[in-house]
Parts: C-alpha cells; structure tokens; sequence
C-alpha cells in the first residue's frame, strides 16, 4: 500500500512536470500571441490604418470641363462633347486580342480603330483603361452594356470629348489635345500638379491647347466615397468640384481665316495678319495644315504617318517655325534705318546702272539696265537692289543687327504658342561662331545681306510683327493669338495683352517716307498689278528669296524644279493712316513675290475690310445707340449660348484697348 | 420541482470555469452581433445553441468520471465506423469528403466527435494500465491515434486532423511518454511532412495555405487575402481599437468569414490591443483553471483527461488567432466560445462539462 501510494505520487509528480512543461510552452506560445498583437496594433498601427482608410475610401476623381476656345467673335473653335467610350483596362484580361475579338461581335470595330488601339497599348502599356471605340450610339452602349458580365476589364464610360468643328482650319493655331505620355506625367507630378489632374487622360499638345493649357486644364474634383470590398458605394464622405478651365477668346477672325487660307489653295506657305494697334494675330495660317481631330482620341499610325512623312510637311508651324530669307521685304527696313542713321535722306538719290560693283564682287540689279535715278521712297516702289547694294556696303552689320532686332528680327517674337523658333540675324560674332573656318563677315555678305538674302533667316511671324511695329510707328504690341482668358464660373475676364510691349525711337518724317514708298509699291511699283481698283489705300512690299544659289546665270523659273524655285514674299498694310492690318504672306516656292504672295494678300485685305463693314452695319442696325446689351454679349466666351457673331463682332473689335492705343 | 431540477443540475458546475466561459461566451455573442451587422438573427441562433450546450455541460458534469470514461471506447469506435462512412460515402463539399448525411439527424463531422473521443478512449486505456505502463502500451496508443489520423487526413482535412493528432500526442505526453521518442517522433513527422511537400502528397490548397500564410502578399487576391484583411482590420484597431460597431473592415465586409473562423480580426479591429489583453487574460484563466482541475484529479484518468483538454483548448485559441493575425497557415479552427457555429461550440462545452466533472467528482473519489 505504501509502496503503491508512492508510486501514486511519484506518478503525479511526474505528470505535474509534465504540465508545467506545457505550462511553459503554453505561457510562452501566448506571449509570442501577445508580442504579434503588439506588433500590428502598435508597431505598424499606423501602415495598417492607412491600408484600412484606402480599403474603406475610394477617391473617385472628377476631370474638369476643358476650357472652350472661340474665336474675336465667339465662334466656337475647340470645345467639348460627351460621348460614350468602350474601354479596356489591358491588366484584367487574360488575351487582349481576344476581348476585341469578342466586343467586335457586339458592335463593329473597325480597323482603324483596332490599329489606333495597338498603338495606344504600345505607348501606354501600364494604362488602366484604354479607349477602344468611342462615340458609341445609345443602342451599341446597350448591346455591349448586356454583354459586360462576361468581358472583364471591358468598360463603357461617358467622357468628354475635344471636338474641333473646323478641323483642318486654323489647326496650327488651336493645335490639339492627346493623351497624357509617360513623359508629361513625369512633368506634371515634377511641376506638383498631379492633384490638378487627377483623373485627366488628356493634356494639350500643340498649339494653343499646348501653351495655354494651364489655363484650359482647370483642376480635378475629388468624390471621396466609403465602399464595401466589392467596391460598391456605401456613402459619400466628401466632394471637391472640380473648377472647370478657363475659356479662351482667340484674336482671330476664323471668317478672315478662312479665306486666307482658300486664298492658299493647294500653295504651302504661311500668312500672318496683325493688328498693330493691339497685336492681336487676326488671322494665321500655316498651310497645309491637319485635322486636330484625329489626335483626339489617339491618331492611328496609318495617319500619322501619312502626316509626318509627307514632303509637304503639314505638322510644321510655318509662320514660327519656318525660316527663310526675306528677300525685298527686308527694303523698307533698311531704308529706315538709313534714315535713322543719318546715311541718308528721303530726297537723295543715287544713279542706279543695274549692277553694282565692289572689291572683285559684281551684283546684278533685277531690272537689267538699272532703274536710273532712284530715291529711297522709289527704292522701295520699284525694289532697287543697288540702291541697297550700295547702302548695306557702307554700314556696318553689327549696328544694324542692334535696329533690326528692335523689329523682332532674328529674335522670337514671343507669340503665345510654343515652338518658336528665332531665326538668324547675322553679325559679326555669329558668322565666326557659325564659320569657324571662314569666320570674317565680308563685305560680300554684307551686301546679300542688305537685299534681304544670304544668311538672313527669319520667320513669317517676325516679318509680319516687323510690319506692325511699322504700321504702328514703332509702338510695338506684342503679338498674341489669345486676346482674352474667361473664368467660365464667375465669367470675369481678362486681356492678355493690353498695353504695349515697347515702343522704338523713330522719327515721324522717316516712317512717313518709308509708308510712301511702300505705298508706291502698291500704286506704281511691284504690288501695282495686283492691287488695282482696291478701295482702300496700303503700304506693301514684295519679296523673292532665293532657295537656289545662281552663279552668274539667269534665274529662270520655268527651268527649276518646284521645290528649288524662290520663295515668294509679300508684306502690307492698310489703310495707309491709322492702319489696321498688317500682315506677311509667304508662299513657299512661290517664285516671284507679286505674282505668287500678293494675290493672297490682295484677297485677305479685301475680305478684311468687307468684313469691317459688314459688322459695322450690323452692329448698327442691331444695337440702338447707348444700349449695353451687345457689349454684355460680347463679354461671355461661352459657346453654349454662341450669340449671332456678325452681331457680335463689331463690338469685340472695337475693344478699349484699340481705342486707346493710338 | 424545477428549482430541485435547477439544484441538481447546477450541483457540479464549477463556479470559476463556469464564470470564465460564461464571460467569453457573452463577449462573444457581443463581437459577433458587430460581425453580423447589428442583425440579430445569427446571435439569437448562437444563444439558443449556448443555452442547449450549457445544460448538456451540466449534465456531463453530473455525470461521475468513471462513467464518463466507459463512453470512451463506444464513442471512439462509433468514431471511426462514421469516418469510414464518410471515406465511403461522404458528402463532398467545396472538394473534401468531411460530413455524413445521416437521415432523420442531418450532416454531421465525425472529425468532430473523434476531437472528444480520442482523448477519452486514451484517457481509459492508459488508466486502465495504471502502474505498469510500458513501450508496449504506448504502440497501442499511438496506433489509436493514427487509425482516425490517417481518416481525416484522406478527407482531406490537414487541419483537423492536426489537432485531433495534437489531442492524442498531448494524452501520450502528459501520460509520460519518453523525451527521446519525442524528439525522434518530432523528426520523424518533419521528416514525413518534408517528403509529403516534395513528392505532392499534400494537395495544392494546402500547400497554398501554408505558403501564403509565411507571405501573405504573395497572393493578395485569394489565399492571402483573408490573412492581408485580417492583419489590417487587427492593425489598424491600435490601441484601443476603433469601437464596437464601427470596425470599417467589419461593417465594409472585407473581412472574410468574420462571422467564424476570423471573428477575431472583428474583435482585434473593434477593441484593439486592449480588448486583445482581456481576452487573453480570459483564456489564461480558462486555461489556468483547467490545468488546476487536472493536477487536483483524483485518477489517472481524470487527469489525463483533463490535462489534454486543456492543451486542446489551448491549441485552439493559439491556432485560430495565430492564423487570423498572420502568423500560421489558415486551418479552419474557430476561436473557442467565441466563433459562431454549433458544431465546435458543442465539442467545448462537452469538453468543459468533463473537466467541471473531473473537478467535481475528486473529493467523493478521494474519501
């Protein structure tokens, strides 16, 4: 018994040290529990309440309203439309092919479509949702929206669309919107606008739509709402409106524009139209131009191509991008610089015998013969090159490099789109930078230079705006295709430019010779032929610049190959007192400037001056005298409510600033 | 009458056990009112079945240990006669062979059954052999824990079988079996369970388990998912939790089977690192209580008994909130008392029935 009772508590000594062992493991297996609570709910509290808030908060961003871009009077240039779109976000299918071959048989895609998409993917490989047919009609929207159950990732959204009614005219002026490139976004969250754009697919690209496109964008709204974890809508915690973008009133009349640009035809070249008393850019033409629509919903490579391969380079900006010798156009500006050197006077004359001769250097007049006794103001009317042979050989380049650049010469002039390019007004400096192996500026050169040929290059915008800065006497506006910027919201506004940039030094007398000899040009001279019977009075210029250098030979234009012919050039103003056009027309391969760049100008002024007429006894018949009514019109960008714009745009024109300008 | 009913019934409870589980069982049908979203449907059905298991809990607790352990190799042979059923013709359900139609009663698990009954067949046979316990008795044991083993592990329900597994390995432990053939057996089953990874013995879901419960992320959509909610609805309640009723990972039901298995996330996320202490204070009581009943049994039995349930309870709250807070593979264990389900909470309270038992009937032995 006793050894038994022994062996009893032997036996439950021995089960106590067994327990106690579990004891242990269990106290220490509670503690690792404990020390795993500690862990979540302290150590890495705050990284889970922030994935608790993401799971439970869903922020759905709200893209704003792009701004609407209208022209002087109102018409509706870019603006928006809402339209259904089947999207596909590439990550949540298994075969992408696949899915368009399934959507294919619920609505027709066409191969345009699937090619545009292919190259979206290419570019966008990460996107979430990519569009693969947009402008769905109400009847595709509910075929496919009964089919959505068995297309993952398949998506029908309503977007807002860029739509420009006008499409290929003035499209280097609006240029276009696209989709947000991984480069852009990198820019934008570099700049610290990511929330500004959050949920925006589409940024400006080109033109207006690029360089304004601060002011169009607006900023993303934010619908903060709580979901559940099949991500339905529980409640809504918060919502920021998004501000909708500014709209833009553009200084272009698109009626001036186009017929400027019917004026072109199937020429290439570039016009541009100023008004000097507030650089406003009336009309502005690049030609050929593009369809800006094709880029909207992602251009599809087939036209692209066909866009960027064609030798008539229709993606370049001409008037800023071009650069070409002025020819004859430059004239008028050297001989008010002679003028405002003292080198001459209005009345002195030289003896012009068709050539001109210097060191071993031999220049040809145009006219063969010469044009005998020659003033300046005739200099200009029958575009002597002696006369300006002889000049530009007694300057010297770097002092009229410093006058020239006052009228944007060689210099960016500043217009309100990107992509300007300077040009070239050559100086000493720049010729030894530019020919380190010949880097002396001869006086040979100096002489081509001084007819506006050789190394100068500039830009069509900058021989208009040089034109302005002259029909203005020197008070120069700088040049601008935005006239005014309206908040849509509060429809308060705002002029882009409304005094003048600076104004130049120049005698009243000079510019009064140099406007009659222009005004010969128009009357007796070059621009004669092709401005007779007009009603209004102008001051011009024709221009030819050489593409092709001619050793001595005649310059036969019938015997050159179309891309090798001169560039024609025509600059004008008018009326000739208180101006209120000016503009530079440029034809590429042209040829002769009054045969080629003239007509156009002739036909740009016309319309111009009927149209100024025509909105004159419009306004007057529409408005009783001291009624406000048009002018509060007038002020509201908006395209929704487009008041009549013949109504409309004599009021816009004759805005404060060109009253008080001059 | 009643009152005599009420006297009889309540005579073997023990009023600290009863306390502990009583407490849990109420912070239980608490969380799971949060779970069900302040519906009460799902805890008025869980308080009827409390109020069914708590009167069998007492009237297994009236009954003497003695008795109770003549149940042991009834119950373990009708056990494995059910299992055999359900290898032979089980209901599958989401591809495993685990419940038995039985008509006129309805699905049963007879895992479930063999969670009670292979400790007490266990308990009587090593009771049985008091005094004179050999290598050879422990062969026979470990044969009796392997015959049902083997079973659920065809099913196939690693996870159930682990824990009945565990229940027969805890009874052969604290019954004294040899360090050495411990540590060689812990060997030998890595060794088994090495070998069952490399040659695909186990299937894919299991090995998913395992996998996503070391990396969650790795899977964040299925597998891992139920782990990544949970440790967010855990974490993100901090110190003090975020208030019953207002759990957003509850309420917005990105918690998976919060209702069950995961209820401890809902409590975690609710109540946080505070509520967390409590709880776990609660569970070391139950389990202090509960070793305290087997180190005072009267008989081998008794103790063994005893001793095992409670590394039982304790494998289950381990195993559940270790899963729900990312630290092991996801089994399906429900956290005892506090899981809603009938099944499991029927086991508990059969189990806590035998303890108050055992508790009870030590002095009346003893004299």
């Amino acid at each position: 018994m006793r050894a038994q009772l022994r062996n009893h508590d032997q036996e439950l000594f021995f089960f106590q040290r067994r327990l106690f062992v579990a004891a242990i493991v269990i106290l220490s297996c509670f503690a690792l529990l404990v020390g795993r609570f500690f862990y979540l709910q302290v150590i890495r509290n705050a990284h889970f309440t922030t994935l608790s808030e993401s799971n439970r908060i869903d922020v759905q961003p709200e893209a704003p309203n792009r701004g609407i871009v209208t022209d002087r009077n109102g018409v509706v240039l870019a603006s928006n439309y809402s339209a259904y779109t089947v999207e596909l976000n590439p990550q949540q299918m298994v075969s992408v092919d696949a899915t368009i071959e399934e959507i294919a048989k619920i609505v027709e895609v066409s191969p345009r479509d699937r090619r545009r998409f292919k190259k979206l993917l290419d570019e966008f490989r990460s996107a979430e949702s990519l569009p693969l047919k947009s402008r769905l009609t109400d009847e595709e929207v509910a075929r496919l929206a009964a089919n959505r159950f068995r297309l993952p990732g398949v998506e029908i959204k309503a977007r807002l669309f860029r739509q420009y009614p006008f499409g290929e005219l003035a499209s280097h002026v609006i240029g276009y919107i696209g989709r947000i490139s991984p480069n852009e976004k990198t820019r934008i969250e570099q700049q610290g606008l990511t929330a500004e754009y959050k949920g925006s697919d589409y940024i400006g690209k080109a033109g207006i739509e690029l360089s304004y496109e601060r002011e169009l964008h607006g900023v993303a709204g934010a619908t903060e709402v709580e979901v559940d974890a099949s991500r339905r809508v529980i409640r809504t915690l918060s919502r920021k409106p998004s501000i909708a973008g500014n709209n833009l009133q553009l200084s272009i009349d698109i009626r001036l524009q186009k017929i400027a640009e019917d004026a072109f035809g199937a020429k290439r070249g570039a016009m541009v139209a100023i008004e000097p008393a507030t650089g406003d850019i009336l009309a502005y033409v690049s030609r050929p131009g593009y369809d800006p629509n094709l880029f909207v919903d992602g251009i599809d490579p087939q036209s692209w191509d066909l866009l960027n391969n064609s030798p008539d380079k229709p993606m370049l900006n001409r008037p800023i991008q071009g650069g070409y010798p002025p020819g004859s156009t430059y004239k008028p500006f050297m001989a008010l610089m002679a003028l405002e050197m003292g080198v001459r006077t209005s009345a002195q004359t030289i003896s012009d015998p068709g050539f001109f001769r210097l060191g071993g250097g031999y220049w040809r007049d145009d006219k063969a013969g010469g044009h005998g006794l020659v003033d300046l103001p005739k200099s200009i009317a029958v575009s002597c090159d002696t006369y300006y042979y002889l000049l530009a050989a007694e300057l010297d380049v770097d002092e009229w490099s410093g006058f020239m650049r006052q009228f944007s010469f060689g210099q960016k002039t500043g217009l309100d789109i990107s992509g300007e390019l300077p040009g070239i007004l050559p100086t000493r400096e720049w010729k030894a930078r530019r020919f380190p192996k010949d880097p002396k500026l001869h006086v040979g050169d100096q002489v081509s230079l001084g007819i506006g040929q050789g190394f100068n290059t500039f830009t069509p915008m900058q021989l208009a705006n040089a034109t302005a800065i002259l029909a203005n006497r020197g008070v120069a506006f700088k040049p601008h295709l935005v006239k005014r910027i309206e908040d849509p919201t509060t429809r308060q506004s705002r002029l882009t430019q409304p005094t003048p940039a600076y104004s130049i030094a120049l005698k009243d007398a000079h510019i009064d010779a140099v406007k009659k000899g222009m005004a010969g040009v128009v009357t007796e001279g070059t621009g004669a032929a092709v401005f007779r019977g007009a009603n209004y009075t102008s001051g011009g210029k024709t221009g030819t610049a050489q593409v092709f250098g001619l050793r001595g030979g005649e310059y036969v234009e019938s015997q050159v190959s179309e891309r090798l012919r001169d560039h024609a050039w025509y600059i004008v103003f008018a009326p000739l007192d208180a101006p209120k056009i000016a503009l530079a027309v440029f034809v590429e391969n042209g040829g002769f400037g009054a045969k080629s760049a003239a007509p156009i100008a002739r036909k740009v002024l016309d319309s111009f001056f009927e149209l100024q007429s025509a909105d004159a006894k419009a306004v007057a018949a529409a408005t009783p005298v001291g009624s406000g009514a048009g002018l509060a019109v007038a002020t509201s960008i908006s395209g929704a409510a487009k008041p009549n714009v013949a109504a409309v745009s004599p009021v816009a024109t004759t805005n404060p600033v060109t009253g008080a300008a001059r | 009458m009643i009152a005599r009913i009420w006297a009889k019934l309540t005579d073997h409870v023990d009023p600290f056990l009863f306390a502990v589980v009583a407490t849990l069982t109420a912070l239980g049908l608490l969380v799971l009112y949060s779970a069900a979203n302040e519906t009460m449907s799902r805890v008025v059905s869980q308080s009827q079945k409390v109020v069914v298991a708590m009167v069998i809990m007492m009237l297994i607790a009236n009954l003497s240990p003695q008795f109770i352990a003549r149940f042991g190799v009834p119950l373990y042979v009708m056990g494995i006669v059910l299992l055999l059923g359900v290898a032979l013709g089980g209901e599958v359900i989401k591809g495993a062979r685990r419940w038995l139609k039985i008509p006129g009663i309805g699905n049963i698990q007879p895992s479930e059954i063999m969670k009670i009954a292979l400790p007490l067949v266990l308990a009587w046979y090593f009771e049985r052999h008091e005094g004179a316990i050999t290598w050879r008795n422990f062969i026979v044991a470990a044969i009796l824990v392997a015959i049902p083993f083997a079973l659920i592990v065809r099913q196939p329900d690693l996870g159930t079988a682990l824990l009945v597994g565990a229940c027969g390995f805890y009874l052969l432990f604290l019954a004294g079996l040899d360090w050495r053939i411990i540590v060689a057996g812990g060997v030998l089953f890595s060794g088994v369970f090495a070998a069952a990874w490399q040659f695909d013995w186990l299937h894919d879901y299991q090995k998913e388990r395992i996998t996503t419960a070391f990396n969650p992320s790795q899977d964040s959509q299925d597998a891992g998912w139920h782990t990544i909610q949970a440790a967010i609805a855990i974490g993100s309640g901090g110190l003090f939790g975020k208030g019953w009723l207002n759990g957003s990972q509850t309420h917005l039901e990105f918690l998976p089977e919060k209702h069950t298995d995961f209820i401890f996330a809902v409590y975690g996320e609710e109540f946080g690192l505070l509520g967390c202490l409590v709880l776990m204070l609660l569970y070391v009581l139950l389990i202090a209580r509960c070793a305290l009943i087997a180190v005072r049994a009267s008989s081998v039995f008794g103790r063994l008994l005893a001793g095992t349930l409670t590394l039982m309870f304790f494998t289950y709250i381990f195993v559940n909130i270790g899963m729900v807070t990312g630290m092991l593979p996801v089994v399906g264990v429900p956290l005892p008392f506090i899981s809603f389900g009938g099944t499991a909470l029927m086991t508990l309270f059969i189990a806590v029935g035998i303890l108050m038992s055992i508790a009870t009937h030590r002095k009346l032995v003893g004299s």
